[in-house]
């Protein structure tokens, strides 16, 4: 038999193997270059921006960069001590703190140490207009009480103590807030009190609107999608158009359909009103809270349900429930029994689908939602573009982003992104 | 669906039940469209129907609000900024994403859904979270504000559309058709664009208008990475709902939904022509 392998042969007199396999690594080789370009394109611009993001997250060098030596000096203390720093330490903090101030910098660390506890921001503008000023050689006191007359928070322990915690390249903290916890001044982890705690409560906000979106849409596409899946092919097609229309639709211009639809002179109010349902004065609030947000997204997303639903339900046999009717099931147990649970993977993964979507929405809850139909993408939006606490934003950013990796990977195991269809 | 002659009384009851629930959520699903359409022919500043409007008094019908989008030039600023952004990300994403998608569709092709996942991952990503990504990220190369920066992220979020909807194109391809070429003497070069080229393009050409309405229709990334020089019709819209509520948001609305109207059946009639061609019969 070896013999008989060895004498095939191709042309070139190469082995049949060698060159097969040979022909299989170009094949291979040539695949990856197709798709080497987009790889590297969202490597770079996608991939490689949002882990740079991310990583703001914990970052923590400002710190260090700005009181270099302080934080070596502060390293050997130890804040559980109760004890006040020693007057190297001091001295090391004026130093830092007096170039730190002809650079203008100084404000920056004051600002970043203001999100652990509000005060620090006010202090180090201070204390560094004083530093400014400051001549070592004219100075009568120790570095120590010099710095406590400027402002007597240097002379409590928790005030070095927060710099000595926020003093590594890197910082929790930021998750920390991100979950309602903060830290005391002996650094155990404990929850915010109830009227400060935000971000709980927007988790759950977030969570619990999506939750309930998805269920809408359930409940709204499950009858739509078993209405095509089982008319004729001609009159199914034509009310599909009913489903892409919106599917096809701007997001902005949906949003702005409902906000005239909604709000208070808008025509459901107004239709209200002249049918003489409520009166003038008893105008419904259906926009700017909650409310909007779940109509409006509930309809932008609801596309999104019936069509992965609609594909499935097509490849229902009908034969099965016309079985099962013929044993004697009712119309109800048939459905029930037979033909509810062969959707259920299609509920899965349209379920999934319009959760992953509604859980990182940010356009509609932010023109419909008000204050209560606000969602975590609205909070992260705010902390980059208006209170500037990027380090926040990250983490806020990489806990919704954590939530839709689960998801994904659940839709990839129910659904596989390989049979991912569009339209 | 239709009713079977035996059906008894309950039956009958509960499917006219079922079918005016159909008809309601339908309604859910196109009025909200639908009431834009005469919204925005209103003549006063409302949202909402005037009596003049109900009573079908010429009076209370205008274009005004058409008139005012035609004649301010921050509107056409805005279509000019969103068509040259828009082409210019399609053209980008459906090159790449075209490549690409002929790659993943070999059989041979390693690591096959990890890659998918990587390359698929701008359409998972929540926008917020790519936004600010792309944002520190175009700052740090002096990209903020320029059309290029919106182009290239705009194509980034396009691209997973481009490659799904092309390797959905590749998957229903009948490999024997090259092989047969290949076997009649055709070069592989000839081959590629005798053969593979017709076939695929209507998936590319519907790949193309997936990412051109991805990028028309985008308000994050535009919002986080442009300034006031690539200001976009959904840029515009956005900033019109929050600030001054004018009908001419609805005038622009109702062009967009007839924009979206020949999109839809655009993609409809290629989709069609795509099944036909590789002889999958339309069910």
């Amino acid at each position: 038999m070896a013999s008989n392998t060895e004498a095939l042969k191709t042309a070139d007199g190469i082995s049949l193997k060698v060159s097969l396999q040979r022909s299989l690594r170009r094949k291979k080789r040539n695949a990856l270059l197709l798709v080497a370009p987009l790889f590297l394109f969202i490597l770079v611009t996608f991939l490689f921006p949002i882990f740079d993001m991310l990583i703001r997250g914990v970052d923590n060098k400002i710190t260090q960069e700005i009181l270099p030596t302080t934080v070596v000096a502060l390293a050997k203390w130890d804040p559980a001590s109760g004890q006040l720093p020693d007057e190297d330490i001091f001295k090391a903090f004026t130093v830092d703190g007096q170039v730190a101030a002809k650079a203008k910098t100084i404000s920056r660390l004051g600002k970043r140490l203001n999100y652990e506890k509000s005060g620090f921001s006010s202090l180090f503008r201070k204390t560094g207009r004083q530093l400014k000023k400051f001549d070592p050689e004219k100075m009568t006191t120790s570095y120590k009480e010099n710095l406590i007359s400027i402002d007597k928070k240097w002379g409590k322990v928790e005030t070095g103590s927060l710099i000595h915690r926020e003093s590594g390249r890197y910082t929790k903290s930021y998750y920390l807030t991100a979950f309602d916890l903060t830290q005391n001044s002996e650094g155990n982890i404990e929850w915010k009190d109830a009227d400060s705690s935000i971000y709980i409560d927007l988790f759950k906000r977030t969570l619990w609107l999506s939750c309930l979106i998805t269920f809408l849409t359930i409940l709204f596409g499950y009858p739509i999608a078993y209405l095509l899946a089982t008319l004729k092919a001609k009159t199914s097609n034509l009310l599909m158009i009913l489903v892409l229309l919106p599917f096809w639709t701007s997001l902005l211009v949906r949003t702005s359909a409902w906000i005239a639809l909604l709000q208070k002179e808008g025509v459901i109010n107004d239709t209200l009103v002249a049918i003489g349902i409520i009166g003038d004065e008893s105008r419904l609030s259906m926009i700017h809270n909650s409310t909007g947000t779940l109509i409006a997204m509930t309809h932008i997303l609801l596309p999104f349900m019936i069509l992965p639903l609609f594909s499935v339900m097509k490849t229902i046999n009908p034969s099965y429930v016309r079985a099962a009717r013929s044993m004697g099931a009712t119309g109800f147990t048939a459905f029930r029994r037979v033909y509810f649970p062969n959707t259920i993977a299609g509920i899965g993964a349209g379920g999934i689908l319009v959760f992953i979507l509604s859980i990182g929405f940010y356009i509609t809850p932010a023109l419909v939602g008000g204050v209560d139909g606000t969602m975590i993408s609205n909070f992260i939006a705010y902390h980059i573009s208006t209170s500037l606490n990027w380090g926040l934003a990250a983490a806020l950013g990489a806990i919704l982003l954590s939530l839709v990796l689960v998801l994904y990977i659940l839709y990839d195991k129910l659904v596989g992104i390989d049979n991912m269809k569009l339209g | 669906m239709a009713l079977p002659l035996h059906a008894t009384t309950g039956e009958r009851v509960w499917h006219y039940t079922f079918l005016t629930i159909c008809v309601l959520i339908f309604a859910f699903l196109i009025i909200p469209i639908l009431v834009i359409l005469p919204l925005s022919f209103n003549a006063q500043p409302y949202f909402s129907f005037t009596p003049e409007m109900l009573s079908f008094d010429p009076e209370g019908y205008s274009t005004r609000w058409y008139e005012a989008f035609f004649n301010d030039s921050n509107w056409q600023k805005a279509v000019k900024n969103s068509l040259i952004i828009a082409v210019f990300s399609t053209i980008i994403s459906v090159s790449l994403g075209t490549l690409a998608a002929l790659g993943l569709s070999q059989k041979e092709f390693p690591f096959k859904t990890t890659i998918m996942g990587i390359l698929i991952s701008p359409m998972v990503v929540p926008l917020i979270i790519s936004a600010a990504g792309m944002f520190f990220f175009y700052a740090r190369v002096n990209l903020l504000g320029t059309h290029i920066g919106v182009i290239l992220a705009h194509a980034a979020l396009a691209t997973p559309f481009v490659v799904i909807v092309v390797t959905a194109t590749l998957t229903g391809f009948d490999h024997s058709l090259t092989r047969a070429a290949a076997n009649l003497g055709s070069s592989p070069s000839n081959t590629f664009f005798k053969i593979t080229v017709p076939l695929i393009t209507p998936g590319v050409i519907s790949g193309a208008l997936f990412a051109f309405i991805t990028s028309f229709d985008e308000v994050v990334v535009v919002l986080f990475l442009g300034s006031v020089h690539q200001r976009t019709i959904p840029w515009a819209m956005f900033s019109g709902i929050r600030e001054e509520i004018s009908p001419t948001i609805l005038a622009v609305a109702t062009l967009l939904i007839t924009f979206s109207i020949i999109l839809l059946f655009t993609v409809e009639l290629l989709r069609r022509r795509g099944e036909r061609l590789r002889g999958i019969t339309p069910h």
